[in-house]
Protein backbone atom coordinates (compact mmCIF):
# COMPACT_ATOMS: atom_id res chain seq x y z
CA UNK A 1 0.00 0.00 0.00
CA UNK A 2 2.76 2.40 1.01
CA UNK A 3 4.50 1.53 -2.21
CA UNK A 4 1.48 2.41 -4.29
CA UNK A 5 0.94 5.74 -2.53
CA UNK A 6 4.61 6.60 -2.79
CA UNK A 7 4.53 5.69 -6.46
CA UNK A 8 1.58 7.98 -7.02
CA UNK A 9 3.16 10.86 -5.15
CA UNK A 10 6.39 10.52 -7.09
CA UNK A 11 4.67 10.48 -10.46
CA UNK A 12 1.60 12.58 -9.80
CA UNK A 13 2.30 14.96 -12.67
CA UNK A 14 2.66 12.14 -15.14
CA UNK A 15 -0.52 10.53 -13.82
CA UNK A 16 -2.32 13.85 -14.33
CA UNK A 17 -1.09 14.16 -17.89
CA UNK A 18 -2.05 10.57 -18.63
CA UNK A 19 -5.59 10.95 -17.36
CA UNK A 20 -6.20 14.29 -19.08
CA UNK A 21 -4.68 13.00 -22.32
CA UNK A 22 -6.99 9.99 -22.30
CA UNK A 23 -10.04 12.25 -22.11
CA UNK A 24 -8.57 14.55 -24.72
CA UNK A 25 -7.91 11.69 -27.11
CA UNK A 26 -11.47 10.46 -26.78
CA UNK A 27 -12.95 13.95 -27.14
CA UNK A 28 -10.82 14.97 -30.10
CA UNK A 29 -11.80 12.16 -32.44
CA UNK A 30 -15.19 10.99 -31.25
CA UNK A 31 -17.09 12.60 -34.13
CA UNK A 32 -14.95 11.47 -37.00
CA UNK A 33 -16.85 10.39 -40.15
CA UNK A 34 -16.19 6.87 -41.42
CA UNK A 35 -14.49 8.11 -44.58
CA UNK A 36 -11.69 9.54 -42.47
CA UNK A 37 -11.08 6.42 -40.40
CA UNK A 38 -8.22 5.23 -42.54
CA UNK A 39 -6.35 8.55 -42.79
CA UNK A 40 -6.95 9.22 -39.11
CA UNK A 41 -5.54 5.86 -38.13
CA UNK A 42 -2.58 6.51 -40.33
CA UNK A 43 -2.06 9.99 -38.88
CA UNK A 44 -2.30 8.72 -35.30
CA UNK A 45 0.14 6.02 -36.32
CA UNK A 46 2.63 8.70 -37.33
CA UNK A 47 2.16 10.60 -34.07
CA UNK A 48 3.13 7.66 -31.88
CA UNK A 49 6.36 7.74 -33.80
CA UNK A 50 7.22 10.27 -31.11
CA UNK A 51 8.91 7.24 -29.58
CA UNK A 52 11.85 8.32 -31.74
CA UNK A 53 12.68 10.90 -29.08
CA UNK A 54 13.35 8.07 -26.65
CA UNK A 55 15.45 6.34 -29.28
CA UNK A 56 17.51 9.51 -29.78
CA UNK A 57 18.04 9.84 -26.02
CA UNK A 58 19.14 6.21 -25.71
CA UNK A 59 21.52 6.47 -28.64
CA UNK A 60 22.81 9.84 -27.50
CA UNK A 61 23.91 8.39 -24.19
CA UNK A 62 24.99 4.95 -25.40
CA UNK A 63 28.32 3.87 -23.95
CA UNK A 64 28.92 0.42 -25.39
CA UNK A 65 29.04 -0.63 -29.03
CA UNK A 66 26.13 -3.00 -28.45
CA UNK A 67 23.95 -0.20 -27.11
CA UNK A 68 25.07 1.95 -30.03
CA UNK A 69 23.95 -0.62 -32.58
CA UNK A 70 20.59 -1.19 -30.91
CA UNK A 71 20.14 2.57 -30.49
CA UNK A 72 20.94 3.12 -34.14
CA UNK A 73 18.37 0.51 -35.09
CA UNK A 74 15.78 2.11 -32.79
CA UNK A 75 16.33 5.54 -34.36
CA UNK A 76 16.05 4.12 -37.89
CA UNK A 77 12.83 2.27 -37.04
CA UNK A 78 11.39 5.27 -35.21
CA UNK A 79 12.13 7.53 -38.19
CA UNK A 80 10.50 5.02 -40.52
CA UNK A 81 7.39 5.24 -38.38
CA UNK A 82 7.38 9.05 -38.33
CA UNK A 83 8.33 9.86 -41.91
CA UNK A 84 6.48 6.97 -43.53
CA UNK A 85 3.41 7.63 -41.42
CA UNK A 86 3.14 11.33 -42.20
CA UNK A 87 3.98 10.97 -45.88
CA UNK A 88 1.48 8.19 -46.47
CA UNK A 89 -1.26 10.08 -44.61
CA UNK A 90 -0.57 13.14 -46.72
CA UNK A 91 -0.79 11.04 -49.87
CA UNK A 92 -4.20 9.74 -48.87
CA UNK A 93 -5.53 13.17 -47.96
CA UNK A 94 -4.14 14.75 -51.09
CA UNK A 95 -6.64 12.67 -53.04
CA UNK A 96 -9.57 13.88 -51.03
CA UNK A 97 -8.50 17.39 -51.84
CA UNK A 98 -8.06 17.06 -55.56
CA UNK A 99 -11.60 16.04 -56.35
CA UNK A 100 -13.04 18.99 -54.45
CA UNK A 101 -11.83 21.37 -57.12
CA UNK B 1 26.51 33.51 -19.88
CA UNK B 2 28.07 30.87 -17.65
CA UNK B 3 27.73 27.20 -18.39
CA UNK B 4 25.06 26.43 -15.82
CA UNK B 5 22.60 29.04 -16.98
CA UNK B 6 23.30 28.09 -20.56
CA UNK B 7 22.33 24.56 -19.68
CA UNK B 8 19.19 25.80 -18.03
CA UNK B 9 18.25 27.93 -21.03
CA UNK B 10 18.64 24.86 -23.21
CA UNK B 11 16.41 22.77 -20.97
CA UNK B 12 13.78 25.51 -20.87
CA UNK B 13 13.76 25.76 -24.66
CA UNK B 14 13.44 21.97 -24.84
CA UNK B 15 10.50 21.86 -22.46
CA UNK B 16 8.74 24.74 -24.24
CA UNK B 17 9.26 22.96 -27.54
CA UNK B 18 7.71 19.82 -26.07
CA UNK B 19 4.67 21.79 -24.97
CA UNK B 20 4.30 23.31 -28.43
CA UNK B 21 4.75 19.88 -30.00
CA UNK B 22 2.07 18.40 -27.74
CA UNK B 23 -0.35 21.19 -28.66
CA UNK B 24 0.40 20.62 -32.35
CA UNK B 25 -0.30 16.89 -31.94
CA UNK B 26 -3.65 17.67 -30.35
CA UNK B 27 -4.61 20.21 -33.01
CA UNK B 28 -3.34 17.88 -35.73
CA UNK B 29 -5.48 15.02 -34.52
CA UNK B 30 -8.50 17.26 -34.14
CA UNK B 31 -8.11 18.61 -37.67
CA UNK B 32 -7.54 15.11 -39.02
CA UNK B 33 -11.06 14.22 -38.02
CA UNK B 34 -12.65 16.79 -40.36
CA UNK B 35 -12.52 16.33 -44.15
CA UNK B 36 -11.65 19.94 -44.94
CA UNK B 37 -8.86 20.41 -42.44
CA UNK B 38 -7.45 16.89 -42.42
CA UNK B 39 -4.45 17.51 -44.61
CA UNK B 40 -3.38 20.61 -42.74
CA UNK B 41 -3.81 18.70 -39.49
CA UNK B 42 -1.40 16.06 -40.67
CA UNK B 43 1.16 18.69 -41.66
CA UNK B 44 0.76 20.42 -38.32
CA UNK B 45 1.42 17.21 -36.40
CA UNK B 46 4.45 16.56 -38.59
CA UNK B 47 5.82 20.02 -37.81
CA UNK B 48 5.37 19.34 -34.10
CA UNK B 49 7.26 16.09 -34.47
CA UNK B 50 10.10 17.75 -36.36
CA UNK B 51 10.42 20.44 -33.70
CA UNK B 52 10.50 17.87 -30.90
CA UNK B 53 13.18 15.82 -32.66
CA UNK B 54 15.44 18.78 -33.42
CA UNK B 55 15.08 20.23 -29.92
CA UNK B 56 15.89 16.86 -28.36
CA UNK B 57 19.11 16.52 -30.34
CA UNK B 58 20.15 20.11 -29.55
CA UNK B 59 19.12 20.57 -25.96
CA UNK B 60 18.55 17.24 -24.23
CA UNK B 61 20.79 16.59 -21.24
CA UNK B 62 21.12 13.56 -19.04
CA UNK B 63 23.06 14.08 -15.79
CA UNK B 64 24.52 17.25 -17.29
CA UNK B 65 25.72 15.47 -20.42
CA UNK B 66 24.40 16.55 -23.83
CA UNK B 67 23.34 14.12 -26.56
CA UNK B 68 26.39 12.39 -28.03
CA UNK B 69 26.89 10.49 -31.26
CA UNK B 70 25.02 13.28 -33.06
CA UNK B 71 26.61 12.41 -36.40
CA UNK B 72 25.45 8.82 -36.24
CA UNK B 73 22.00 9.83 -35.01
CA UNK B 74 21.62 12.06 -38.05
CA UNK B 75 22.76 9.20 -40.28
CA UNK B 76 20.15 6.93 -38.69
CA UNK B 77 17.44 9.55 -39.16
CA UNK B 78 18.58 10.04 -42.75
CA UNK B 79 18.38 6.31 -43.50
CA UNK B 80 14.96 5.99 -41.85
CA UNK B 81 13.65 9.06 -43.68
CA UNK B 82 14.76 7.90 -47.10
CA UNK B 83 13.39 4.38 -46.68
CA UNK B 84 10.15 5.64 -45.13
CA UNK B 85 9.67 8.29 -47.80
CA UNK B 86 10.32 5.96 -50.70
CA UNK B 87 8.03 3.20 -49.39
CA UNK B 88 5.27 5.67 -48.55
CA UNK B 89 5.44 7.34 -51.97
CA UNK B 90 5.74 4.17 -54.02
CA UNK B 91 3.21 1.87 -52.45
CA UNK B 92 -0.09 1.35 -54.23
CA UNK B 93 -3.18 2.80 -52.62
CA UNK B 94 -4.65 -0.69 -52.38
CA UNK B 95 -1.76 -1.75 -50.16
CA UNK B 96 -2.38 1.11 -47.74
CA UNK B 97 -3.67 -0.97 -44.82
CA UNK B 98 -0.66 -3.26 -44.65
CA UNK B 99 1.63 -0.27 -44.95
CA UNK B 100 0.07 1.42 -41.93
CA UNK B 101 0.48 -1.87 -40.12
CA UNK B 102 4.13 -2.06 -41.14
CA UNK B 103 4.95 1.47 -39.94
CA UNK B 104 3.07 0.78 -36.73
CA UNK B 105 5.25 -2.28 -36.16
CA UNK B 106 8.39 -0.18 -36.60
CA UNK B 107 7.25 2.17 -33.83
CA UNK B 108 6.51 -0.77 -31.55
CA UNK B 109 9.93 -2.26 -32.22
CA UNK B 110 11.62 1.06 -31.42
CA UNK B 111 9.76 1.23 -28.10
CA UNK B 112 10.77 -2.35 -27.26
CA UNK B 113 14.43 -1.65 -28.10
CA UNK B 114 14.45 1.40 -25.85
CA UNK B 115 13.15 -0.67 -22.95
CA UNK B 116 15.72 -3.38 -23.55
CA UNK B 117 18.55 -0.88 -23.48
CA UNK B 118 17.30 1.03 -20.47
CA UNK B 119 16.64 -1.98 -18.27
CA UNK B 120 20.24 -2.69 -17.23
CA UNK B 121 20.73 1.00 -16.38
CA UNK B 122 18.06 1.56 -13.76
CA UNK B 123 19.68 3.82 -11.17
CA UNK B 124 21.17 1.77 -8.29
CA UNK B 125 20.05 4.50 -5.85
CA UNK B 126 16.47 3.94 -6.88
CA UNK B 127 16.81 0.19 -6.43
CA UNK B 128 18.47 0.65 -3.03
CA UNK B 129 15.62 2.89 -1.96
CA UNK B 130 12.53 1.14 -3.25
CA UNK B 131 13.74 -2.17 -4.67
CA UNK B 132 12.77 -3.27 -8.16
CA UNK B 133 9.11 -2.49 -7.49
CA UNK B 134 9.22 1.09 -8.76
CA UNK B 135 7.51 3.01 -11.53
CA UNK B 136 10.68 3.20 -13.58
CA UNK B 137 11.03 -0.56 -13.82
CA UNK B 138 7.32 -0.98 -14.46
CA UNK B 139 7.44 1.52 -17.33
CA UNK B 140 10.39 -0.32 -18.85
CA UNK B 141 8.75 -3.73 -18.58
CA UNK B 142 5.38 -2.56 -19.89
CA UNK B 143 7.09 -0.66 -22.72
CA UNK B 144 8.94 -3.83 -23.67
CA UNK B 145 5.90 -6.04 -23.49
CA UNK B 146 3.44 -3.76 -25.29
CA UNK B 147 5.97 -2.58 -27.87
CA UNK B 148 7.01 -6.14 -28.71
CA UNK B 149 3.44 -7.44 -28.95
CA UNK B 150 2.59 -4.50 -31.20
CA UNK B 151 5.59 -5.16 -33.42
CA UNK B 152 5.08 -8.92 -33.74
CA UNK B 153 1.31 -8.51 -34.17
CA UNK B 154 1.69 -5.78 -36.78
CA UNK B 155 4.07 -7.89 -38.81
CA UNK B 156 1.59 -10.78 -38.83
CA UNK B 157 -1.24 -8.38 -39.75
CA UNK B 158 0.97 -7.02 -42.52
CA UNK B 159 1.64 -10.55 -43.79
CA UNK B 160 -2.04 -11.46 -43.71
CA UNK B 161 -3.21 -8.37 -45.58
CA UNK B 162 -0.46 -8.88 -48.09
CA UNK B 163 -1.63 -12.42 -48.62
CA UNK B 164 1.61 -13.95 -47.36
CA UNK B 165 0.19 -15.51 -44.21
CA UNK B 166 -3.04 -17.46 -43.90
CA UNK B 167 -5.36 -17.71 -40.93
CA UNK B 168 -4.74 -20.22 -38.19
CA UNK B 169 -8.02 -21.28 -36.68
CA UNK B 170 -7.80 -23.52 -33.66
CA UNK B 171 -10.40 -23.10 -30.97
CA UNK B 172 -7.89 -23.91 -28.19
CA UNK B 173 -5.71 -21.00 -29.26
CA UNK B 174 -7.84 -18.72 -27.12
CA UNK B 175 -6.73 -20.55 -23.98
CA UNK B 176 -3.14 -20.81 -25.14
CA UNK B 177 -3.11 -17.05 -25.60
CA UNK B 178 -4.58 -16.37 -22.20
CA UNK B 179 -1.91 -18.61 -20.68
CA UNK B 180 0.89 -16.79 -22.48
CA UNK B 181 -0.52 -13.47 -21.32
CA UNK B 182 -0.63 -14.76 -17.75
CA UNK B 183 3.00 -15.89 -18.04
CA UNK B 184 4.01 -12.42 -19.27
CA UNK B 185 2.30 -10.70 -16.38
CA UNK B 186 3.77 -13.12 -13.84
CA UNK B 187 7.18 -12.46 -15.32
CA UNK B 188 6.70 -8.73 -14.71
CA UNK B 189 5.65 -9.42 -11.12
CA UNK B 190 8.59 -11.80 -10.69
CA UNK B 191 11.13 -9.28 -11.94
CA UNK B 192 9.69 -6.50 -9.81
CA UNK B 193 9.77 -8.52 -6.61
CA UNK B 194 13.42 -9.62 -6.90
CA UNK B 195 15.92 -8.26 -4.40
CA UNK B 196 19.01 -7.26 -6.30
CA UNK B 197 21.75 -4.66 -6.15
CA UNK B 198 21.60 -3.79 -9.81
CA UNK B 199 18.94 -4.36 -12.43
CA UNK B 200 21.54 -5.72 -14.84
CA UNK B 201 21.58 -8.96 -12.82
CA UNK B 202 18.13 -9.65 -14.21
CA UNK B 203 18.89 -8.79 -17.83
CA UNK B 204 18.52 -12.41 -19.13
CA UNK B 205 14.92 -12.34 -17.92
CA UNK B 206 14.29 -9.35 -20.17
CA UNK B 207 15.29 -11.36 -23.22
CA UNK B 208 13.05 -14.23 -22.16
CA UNK B 209 10.24 -11.74 -21.77
CA UNK B 210 10.93 -10.35 -25.22
CA UNK B 211 10.71 -13.81 -26.77
CA UNK B 212 7.46 -14.65 -24.98
CA UNK B 213 6.01 -11.28 -26.03
CA UNK B 214 6.90 -12.02 -29.66
CA UNK B 215 5.12 -15.37 -29.40
CA UNK B 216 2.12 -13.67 -27.85
CA UNK B 217 1.97 -11.01 -30.56
CA UNK B 218 2.04 -13.67 -33.26
CA UNK B 219 -0.53 -15.93 -31.58
CA UNK B 220 -2.79 -12.98 -30.82
CA UNK B 221 -3.19 -12.00 -34.46
CA UNK B 222 -2.90 -15.44 -36.11
CA UNK B 223 -6.48 -16.63 -35.46
CA UNK B 224 -8.16 -13.34 -36.33
CA UNK B 225 -9.83 -13.43 -39.72
CA UNK B 226 -8.72 -11.20 -42.55
CA UNK B 227 -11.89 -9.12 -42.53
CA UNK B 228 -11.22 -8.06 -38.96
CA UNK B 229 -7.66 -7.02 -39.69
CA UNK B 230 -8.41 -3.25 -39.82
CA UNK B 231 -9.74 -3.43 -36.28
CA UNK B 232 -6.64 -5.30 -35.18
CA UNK B 233 -4.33 -2.77 -36.82
CA UNK B 234 -6.17 0.06 -35.12
CA UNK B 235 -5.88 -1.76 -31.81
CA UNK B 236 -2.16 -2.43 -32.28
CA UNK B 237 -1.82 1.23 -33.25
CA UNK B 238 -3.14 2.27 -29.87
CA UNK B 239 -0.85 -0.33 -28.23
CA UNK B 240 2.17 1.34 -29.80
CA UNK B 241 0.86 4.65 -28.50
CA UNK B 242 0.84 3.28 -24.98
CA UNK B 243 4.32 1.79 -25.46
CA UNK B 244 5.59 5.22 -26.56
CA UNK B 245 3.95 6.78 -23.51
CA UNK B 246 5.87 4.33 -21.31
CA UNK B 247 9.03 5.83 -22.77
CA UNK B 248 7.69 9.26 -21.81
CA UNK B 249 7.23 8.02 -18.28
CA UNK B 250 10.75 6.64 -18.26
CA UNK B 251 12.44 9.84 -19.40
CA UNK B 252 9.93 12.14 -17.78
CA UNK B 253 9.36 13.38 -21.30
CA UNK B 254 6.09 15.24 -21.77
CA UNK B 255 6.03 15.11 -25.57
CA UNK B 256 6.30 11.32 -25.58
CA UNK B 257 3.77 11.05 -22.79
CA UNK B 258 1.07 13.22 -24.37
CA UNK B 259 1.72 11.98 -27.91
CA UNK B 260 1.65 8.35 -26.83
CA UNK B 261 -1.38 8.50 -24.57
CA UNK B 262 -3.28 10.63 -27.07
CA UNK B 263 -2.79 7.99 -29.75
CA UNK B 264 -3.49 5.27 -27.21
CA UNK B 265 -6.89 6.66 -26.29
CA UNK B 266 -7.84 8.01 -29.72
CA UNK B 267 -6.78 4.68 -31.22
CA UNK B 268 -8.94 2.76 -28.77
CA UNK B 269 -11.96 4.91 -29.61
CA UNK B 270 -11.27 4.53 -33.31
CA UNK B 271 -11.07 0.76 -32.82
CA UNK B 272 -14.46 0.78 -31.13
CA UNK B 273 -15.95 3.00 -33.88
CA UNK B 274 -14.69 0.58 -36.51
CA UNK B 275 -16.15 -2.36 -34.62
CA UNK B 276 -19.44 -0.53 -34.49
CA UNK B 277 -19.34 0.06 -38.27
CA UNK B 278 -19.09 -3.70 -38.69
CA UNK B 279 -21.53 -4.41 -35.90
CA UNK B 280 -18.98 -6.43 -33.96
CA UNK B 281 -17.85 -6.13 -30.39
CA UNK B 282 -14.18 -5.68 -29.69
CA UNK B 283 -14.17 -8.73 -27.46
CA UNK B 284 -15.65 -10.76 -30.29
CA UNK B 285 -12.94 -9.65 -32.64
CA UNK B 286 -10.21 -10.60 -30.22
CA UNK B 287 -11.43 -13.93 -28.91
CA UNK B 288 -14.05 -14.85 -31.49
CA UNK B 289 -13.39 -16.59 -34.75
CA UNK B 290 -14.54 -14.43 -37.61
CA UNK B 291 -14.67 -15.50 -41.20
CA UNK B 292 -14.51 -19.08 -40.02
CA UNK B 293 -15.16 -22.11 -42.17
CA UNK B 294 -18.40 -20.61 -43.44
CA UNK B 295 -20.62 -23.25 -41.90
CA UNK B 296 -24.14 -22.22 -42.68
CA UNK B 297 -27.63 -23.54 -42.20
CA UNK B 298 -28.81 -22.07 -45.44
CA UNK B 299 -29.07 -24.45 -48.34
CA UNK B 300 -28.03 -23.12 -51.69
CA UNK B 301 -31.13 -22.79 -53.87
CA UNK B 302 -31.41 -21.53 -57.39
CA UNK B 303 -28.63 -21.38 -59.91
CA UNK B 304 -26.05 -18.93 -61.09
CA UNK B 305 -27.06 -17.10 -64.27
CA UNK B 306 -24.60 -15.30 -66.50
CA UNK B 307 -25.15 -12.25 -68.67
CA UNK B 308 -23.29 -11.25 -71.82
CA UNK B 309 -21.43 -7.99 -71.91
CA UNK B 310 -23.61 -6.59 -74.71
CA UNK B 311 -26.77 -7.40 -72.75
CA UNK B 312 -25.28 -5.73 -69.70
CA UNK B 313 -24.42 -2.65 -71.77
CA UNK B 314 -28.00 -2.40 -73.05
CA UNK B 315 -29.45 -2.92 -69.60
CA UNK B 316 -27.25 -0.19 -68.13
CA UNK B 317 -27.75 2.31 -70.95
CA UNK B 318 -31.53 2.17 -70.78
CA UNK B 319 -31.78 2.42 -67.02
CA UNK B 320 -32.79 5.52 -65.15
CA UNK B 321 -30.91 4.80 -61.99
CA UNK B 322 -27.75 2.78 -61.55
CA UNK B 323 -25.94 2.12 -58.29
CA UNK B 324 -22.39 0.80 -58.31
CA UNK B 325 -21.15 -1.15 -55.31
CA UNK B 326 -17.35 -1.14 -55.47
CA UNK B 327 -15.32 -3.63 -53.46
CA UNK B 328 -11.74 -4.59 -52.94
CA UNK B 329 -11.78 -6.59 -56.17
CA UNK B 330 -12.23 -3.34 -58.08
CA UNK B 331 -9.25 -1.85 -56.33
CA UNK B 332 -7.03 -4.89 -56.80
CA UNK B 333 -7.71 -4.87 -60.52
CA UNK B 334 -6.86 -1.12 -60.49
CA UNK B 335 -10.20 -0.65 -62.22
CA UNK B 336 -11.36 2.48 -60.40
CA UNK B 337 -10.43 4.77 -63.30
CA UNK B 338 -12.20 2.75 -65.94
CA UNK B 339 -15.14 2.41 -63.60
CA UNK B 340 -15.35 6.18 -63.38
CA UNK B 341 -15.22 6.32 -67.18
CA UNK B 342 -18.23 4.01 -67.32
CA UNK B 343 -20.19 6.14 -64.90
CA UNK B 344 -19.41 9.33 -66.85
CA UNK B 345 -20.51 7.62 -70.06
CA UNK B 346 -23.79 6.54 -68.50
CA UNK B 347 -24.39 9.98 -67.05
CA UNK B 348 -23.99 11.46 -70.53
CA UNK B 349 -26.77 9.13 -71.62
CA UNK B 350 -28.95 10.54 -68.85
CA UNK B 351 -28.53 7.68 -66.40
CA UNK B 352 -28.22 8.68 -62.77
CA UNK B 353 -25.17 6.91 -61.33
CA UNK B 354 -24.31 6.67 -57.65
CA UNK B 355 -21.74 4.69 -55.71
CA UNK B 356 -22.84 2.84 -52.61
CA UNK B 357 -19.99 2.84 -50.14
CA UNK B 358 -20.10 0.39 -47.30
CA UNK B 359 -18.20 1.61 -44.22
CA UNK B 360 -15.77 -1.29 -44.45
CA UNK B 361 -15.56 -1.59 -48.23
CA UNK B 362 -12.00 -2.25 -49.23
CA UNK B 363 -9.77 -3.42 -46.49
CA UNK B 364 -10.28 -0.63 -43.98
CA UNK B 365 -13.03 1.82 -43.10
CA UNK B 366 -12.76 4.69 -45.53
CA UNK B 367 -10.36 2.79 -47.78
CA UNK B 368 -12.79 2.76 -50.73
CA UNK B 369 -13.29 6.52 -50.50
CA UNK B 370 -9.55 6.99 -50.82
CA UNK B 371 -9.40 4.65 -53.81
CA UNK B 372 -12.30 6.30 -55.65
CA UNK B 373 -10.94 9.74 -54.84
CA UNK B 374 -7.76 8.62 -56.57
CA UNK B 375 -9.85 8.10 -59.71
CA UNK B 376 -11.46 11.58 -59.40
CA UNK B 377 -14.95 10.28 -58.68
CA UNK B 378 -16.81 13.32 -57.31
CA UNK B 379 -17.53 13.35 -53.62
CA UNK B 380 -21.28 13.84 -54.15
CA UNK B 381 -21.62 10.56 -56.01
CA UNK B 382 -20.42 8.51 -53.03
CA UNK B 383 -23.33 7.57 -50.81
CA UNK B 384 -23.01 5.69 -47.54
CA UNK B 385 -24.89 2.43 -47.30
CA UNK B 386 -27.41 3.62 -44.70
CA UNK B 387 -28.44 6.45 -46.97
CA UNK B 388 -28.67 4.49 -50.17
CA UNK B 389 -30.53 1.45 -48.84
CA UNK B 390 -34.02 3.08 -48.83
CA UNK B 391 -33.38 4.15 -52.43
CA UNK B 392 -32.48 0.71 -53.75
CA UNK B 393 -36.02 -0.51 -54.57
CA UNK B 394 -36.15 2.36 -57.13
CA UNK B 395 -32.81 1.41 -58.57
CA UNK B 396 -32.94 -0.20 -61.99
CA UNK B 397 -29.53 -1.84 -61.96
CA UNK B 398 -27.16 -2.42 -59.10
CA UNK B 399 -23.68 -3.24 -60.29
CA UNK B 400 -21.45 -5.06 -57.85
CA UNK B 401 -17.79 -4.83 -58.78
CA UNK B 402 -15.48 -7.03 -56.76
CA UNK B 403 -17.50 -6.71 -53.56
CA UNK B 404 -18.87 -9.69 -51.74
CA UNK B 405 -19.30 -9.70 -47.97
CA UNK B 406 -20.81 -6.20 -47.80
CA UNK B 407 -23.75 -7.28 -49.97
CA UNK B 408 -24.18 -10.75 -48.52
CA UNK B 409 -27.80 -11.22 -47.41
CA UNK B 410 -26.60 -13.81 -44.89
CA UNK B 411 -25.94 -10.84 -42.63
CA UNK B 412 -29.73 -10.46 -42.43
CA UNK B 413 -31.01 -14.00 -42.93
CA UNK B 414 -28.66 -16.44 -41.34
CA UNK B 415 -28.12 -16.19 -37.58
CA UNK B 416 -25.39 -18.82 -37.76
CA UNK B 417 -23.35 -16.78 -40.23
CA UNK B 418 -20.23 -15.13 -38.86
CA UNK B 419 -21.30 -11.84 -40.42
CA UNK B 420 -24.85 -12.01 -39.08
CA UNK B 421 -25.90 -8.57 -37.88
CA UNK B 422 -23.36 -6.66 -39.93
CA UNK B 423 -25.08 -3.74 -41.72
CA UNK B 424 -25.02 -4.46 -45.44
CA UNK B 425 -25.96 -2.81 -48.69
CA UNK B 426 -29.34 -4.36 -49.40
CA UNK B 427 -28.48 -5.30 -52.95
CA UNK B 428 -31.40 -7.68 -53.46
CA UNK B 429 -33.87 -4.78 -53.16
CA UNK B 430 -32.72 -3.45 -56.54
CA UNK B 431 -34.68 -4.37 -59.65
CA UNK B 432 -31.71 -5.95 -61.40
CA UNK B 433 -28.32 -6.97 -60.09
CA UNK B 434 -25.17 -7.46 -62.09
CA UNK B 435 -22.26 -8.99 -60.23
CA UNK B 436 -18.77 -8.66 -61.69
CA UNK B 437 -16.48 -11.27 -60.25
CA UNK B 438 -13.37 -13.15 -61.18
CA UNK B 439 -14.99 -16.49 -60.43
CA UNK B 440 -17.25 -18.13 -57.94
CA UNK B 441 -14.70 -17.70 -55.15
CA UNK B 442 -15.87 -16.58 -51.78
CA UNK B 443 -15.23 -13.17 -50.26
CA UNK B 444 -12.63 -12.25 -47.68
CA UNK B 445 -14.77 -13.66 -44.91
CA UNK B 446 -15.03 -16.94 -46.84
CA UNK B 447 -18.82 -17.18 -46.64
CA UNK B 448 -21.20 -18.40 -49.34
CA UNK B 449 -23.17 -15.53 -50.86
CA UNK B 450 -26.82 -16.30 -51.62
CA UNK B 451 -27.17 -13.10 -53.63
CA UNK B 452 -25.39 -14.77 -56.53
CA UNK B 453 -28.18 -17.34 -56.74
CA UNK B 454 -30.96 -14.74 -56.64
CA UNK B 455 -33.38 -14.68 -59.57
CA UNK B 456 -32.63 -11.02 -60.22
CA UNK B 457 -28.87 -11.56 -60.28
CA UNK B 458 -26.77 -11.93 -63.41
CA UNK B 459 -23.09 -12.74 -63.18
CA UNK B 460 -20.40 -11.20 -65.35
CA UNK B 461 -17.25 -13.25 -64.81
CA UNK B 462 -13.78 -11.97 -65.53
CA UNK B 463 -11.14 -9.52 -64.40
CA UNK B 464 -12.84 -6.31 -63.31
CA UNK B 465 -10.63 -4.04 -65.38
CA UNK B 466 -10.89 -5.82 -68.73
CA UNK B 467 -14.60 -6.54 -68.22
CA UNK B 468 -15.26 -2.87 -67.51
CA UNK B 469 -13.17 -1.87 -70.51
CA UNK B 470 -15.22 -4.06 -72.86
CA UNK B 471 -18.37 -2.81 -71.20
CA UNK B 472 -17.34 0.81 -71.79
CA UNK B 473 -16.63 0.10 -75.48
CA UNK B 474 -19.94 -1.70 -75.75
CA UNK B 475 -21.87 1.19 -74.19
CA UNK B 476 -20.08 3.67 -76.46
CA UNK B 477 -21.09 1.77 -79.58
CA UNK B 478 -24.77 1.67 -78.65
Amino acid sequence: MGNILGFFLLHREAVFIVILSIFLGIEVISHVPAILHTPLMSGANAIHGVVIIGAIIVMGHAETTGAMILGFLAVVLGTLNVVGGFVVTDRMLEMFKRKKQ
Amino acid sequence: MDQLSQLQTGISILEITYIIASVLFIFGLKMLSHPLTARRGNTLAAIGMGMAIIATILFHHKDGKPIGNVGLILVAIGIGSIIGWVIAKRVKMTAMPQLVSFFNGMGGAAAALISMMEFPHVSPDLIAKSGMANGHVLAILLGLMIGTVSWAGSMIAFGKLDGRIGDLRIKALKYVNLTILAVLISLIVYIMTRHVQASSELTPLIYIMFIIAVIYGVMFVMPIGGADMPVVISLLNSFTGVAAAMGGFLYNNQAMLTGGILVGSAGTILTILMCRAMNRSLLNVIVGVFGGGGQTNMAVTGSVKEISISDAAVLLSYSKKVVIVPGYGLAVAQAQHICHELDKLLEEKGVEVKYAIHPVAGRMPGHMNVLLAEADVPYEQLIESDEINPDLPNTDVLVVIGANDVINPAAEDDPSSPIYGMPIIKARDAKNIIVMKRGMGKGYAAIENMLFYNDKTRMLFGDAKSTLQTLVNEVKSL
